[in-house]
């Protein structure tokens, strides 16, 4: 049976490239979403606020902030449309046939 | 075109050596990204949703065959093979890597171009009228003007770090297609009765939260007194804007809290205190500039080509494009050609490597090696022979780049919105595609003659919605997009601020709701002349509302 879980994921975009990125679960910043770390409570939301700032320091990330999302069946989704747009990219195709996306490195 | 001299080429290459130490510096860790913000911006380097985005400089929307070759290179080397011209004759760049950006930089300083100046509270790219120098009623081409003020505000010491961003826009032709009452100053010419040139100095006009028509400070500025004259407005916005208040910062804000009056006074008594002789070093100099922008050597041709006009009554396509897409030229046998970015369904500015090097190589074999941006997101090849317009527009068909609504309801000016843009709240493509699909049919867009529909995705107005014919605006409640729609606005000689009609909808809405505008316009036109904006103008908004809300669900 599916679990319904809402919590907070830690983002922020790579200061290489500015790829959207988020902390997953081994400390590292990763571009799939559903390896993300997600906290359930307050304390693990503040770890998570933690972490980020280190990564700002480290020069990871260009800042790092929480966003809100749910978990699903492993999937997570956040729950603000433009985070949303965030990880999935513009919602438009450039034009038909001519690829948008390229490789995710 | 304006060529560099010596000390541009060596200050721009500089500059990309600069940043490259600044990058390099951040990527290393020894800048914090609150310390590298400002040089980033500097260079026109933002971060977005997904990516940098960098924003290259194109002054006053002039481009040679070169420049847009290199342009067309960087998409395809830094960048998805696509780039987005803006509102403002620039281009952005959507996807761009923090550690190939002085790369970039490097390449654009090659052919004479950068991206100073195009982020930050300085003086921005001025813009000014896409087909200045062809344009039929035209009085002077403006660009010489617009360079001499690009050269005077480039890294101006005095004015780089202003209370906020600063527009300038100029126009050399009654027919304002520069939009000069919506920037912080609009410069436009007029001549006296004895052919002598002045500006009108327009102050104050702006988009954005505060939508202002600009107000006249003088009618007619001596053009050797330009500089002097606004440096003096320079200085009074620089002293007295609002530092502490970001959204009451611009210019406009200071001249409403001032008044026309003790504005204009503040002004001239600032510049009274100017010392005079620069006046005829201004002059001197813009002389030397205006010589790089000598009409180019124009054959002496008779007014009609029957080459044409045989090939217009042959093809009735190419007949189609010919009367939307091309514009009287000043010279006789030549037109200007505009090309459009908004196929139907398409990304309203966006245009890949392999559409630029194809309106490159046109306007090198066919304009003189000259191509414009336009601030309504297309291009132009500004003079191109009428016996050649037959060739172009195939070559343009073979591009696909020969959509015929130039002017029309698709020719539709939109932000990047929220798919790109971190400041949006909503998206804005996808209600430009579903538009331009909805009125894609080009005999209907033709019937409903000029229309301007504008679309921003965040109330800074980056899609001029409040000067469109129609505008929209993206806006977002409790997590949902919704648009709110006006009309009556202009951004022309007429310009004028939208008005809301009602409540706004949701984005598969819209284009019922437009279409219901539209219908309303064409019941209530007195004849298929009176043009939507003047239908407006004539019955106010009343008709309009009444109509849309009749059988609409607002929220």
């Amino acid at each position: 049976m599916s679990v319904l879980e809402t919590g907070s994921i830690l983002t922020g975009n790579r200061l290489r490239d500015g790829a959207v990125v988020y902390l997953d679960r081994t400390g590292n910043w990763t571009m799939s979403i559903d390896t993300a770390a997600v906290a359930l409570e307050k304390a693990a939301e503040a770890a998570l606020i933690r972490h980020g700032e280190a990564a700002v320091r480290n020069n990871l990330v260009t800042e790092a902030y929480l966003v809100a999302v749910t978990r699903e069946n492993g999937t997570v989704i956040p729950r603000d449309r433009r985070e949303r747009i965030r990880h999935t990219g513009p919602t438009v195709v450039y034009r038909a046939g001519t690829p948008l996306l390229i490789a995710a490195e | 075109m304006y060529r560099y001299d010596e000390f541009d080429a060596r200050f721009v290459a500089d500059r990309a050596a600069q940043f490259r130490d600044q990058a390099e510096r951040r990527l290393a860790g020894e800048l914090t990204e609150d310390e590298f913000k400002p040089f980033r911006l500097m260079n026109g380097l933002y971060l977005q949703l997904h990516a940098y985005m960098l924003r290259v400089a194109i002054p006053y929307g002039t481009l040679s065959s070169r420049q847009m070759e290199k342009l067309a290179e960087i998409a395809e080397r830094f960048d998805r093979g696509y780039g987005h011209f803006t509102t403002r004759q620039n281009i952005q760049y959507n996807w761009i890597k923090l550690d190939a950006a002085a790369d970039i930089l490097d390449a654009l300083a090659e052919v004479d171009m950068h991206a100073i100046q195009t982020s930050g509270n300085c003086i921005r790219n001025v813009t000014t009228d896409h087909w200045a120098g062809a344009a039929v009623n035209e009085l002077a081409d403006p660009r010489p003007v617009a360079e001499l003020l690009r050269q005077w505000s480039s890294l101006h010491p005095e004015f780089s770090f202003l209370p906020r961003k600063f527009k300038i826009a100029v126009t050399g032709a009654p027919a304002d297609r520069a939009a000069v009452k919506v920037h912080d100053i609009g410069l436009r010419l007029h001549l006296n009765g004895s052919g002598e040139r002045g500006w009108e100095v327009i102050v104050g006009g702006g988009q954005g939260r505060t939508p202002v028509i600009g107000i006249t400070v003088r009618d007619f500025l001596p053009e050797s007194e330009l500089l002097g004259y606004l440096e003096a407005i320079m200085r009074v916005y620089n002293l007295h804007g609002r530092r502490d208040n970001k959204y009451k910062a611009r210019i406009k804000i200071l001249v409403r809290e001032l008044g026309t009056e003790e504005f204009s006074r503040q002004v001239e008594e600032e510049y009274a205190r100017q010392a005079r002789p620069r006046a005829e070093l201004d002059a001197r100099e813009l002389a030397r500039i205006a010589a790089y922008f000598a009409p180019p050597a124009f054959e002496d041709l008779p007014r009609v080509s029957t080459t044409l006009e045989n090939a217009r009554l042959d093809n009735r396509e190419f007949a189609r494009w010919l009367k939307v897409n091309t514009a009287p030229h000043r010279q006789p046998g030549y037109a200007i050609v505009n090309i459009s970015l908004k196929p139907a369904g398409g990304i309203p500015g966006d245009a890949t490597a392999d559409e630029m090097r194809a309106v490159a190589a046109l306007a090198r074999q066919f304009s003189f090696d000259e191509l414009r941006v336009s601030h309504h997101q297309n291009l132009v090849l500004p003079h191109v022979k009428q016996d050649d317009l037959f060739a172009v527009w195939q070559a343009l068909k073979d591009a696909g780049l020969a959509t015929a609504n130039v002017g029309l309801a698709s020719d539709i000016i939109a932000c990047p919105g929220l798919d790109y843009c971190a400041l949006a709240t909503a998206r804005s493509i996808p209600v430009a595609q579903g538009l331009s699909r909805r009125f894609a049919d080009l005999d209907r867009q033709q019937a409903i003659g000029p229309l301007r529909i504008n679309i921003s995705g965040c109330i800074n107005a980056c899609g001029h919605h409040h000067v469109g014919h129609i505008g929209i605006l993206g806006l977002e409640k409790k997590g949902e997009e919704f648009y709110q729609i006006t009309i009556g606005g202009s951004s022309s000689e007429d310009a004028a601020i939208g008005s809301i009609v009602g409540p706004g909808f949701a984005a598969d809405e819209v284009p019922d709701a437009i279409e219901r505008i539209v219908e309303t316009y064409l019941e209530l036109r007195l004849s298929p002349e009176e043009t939507f904006i003047a239908a407006v103008k004539r019955l106010g908004s009343t008709p309009f509302k009444e109509r849309l809300y009749a059988t609409a669900e607002g929220r």
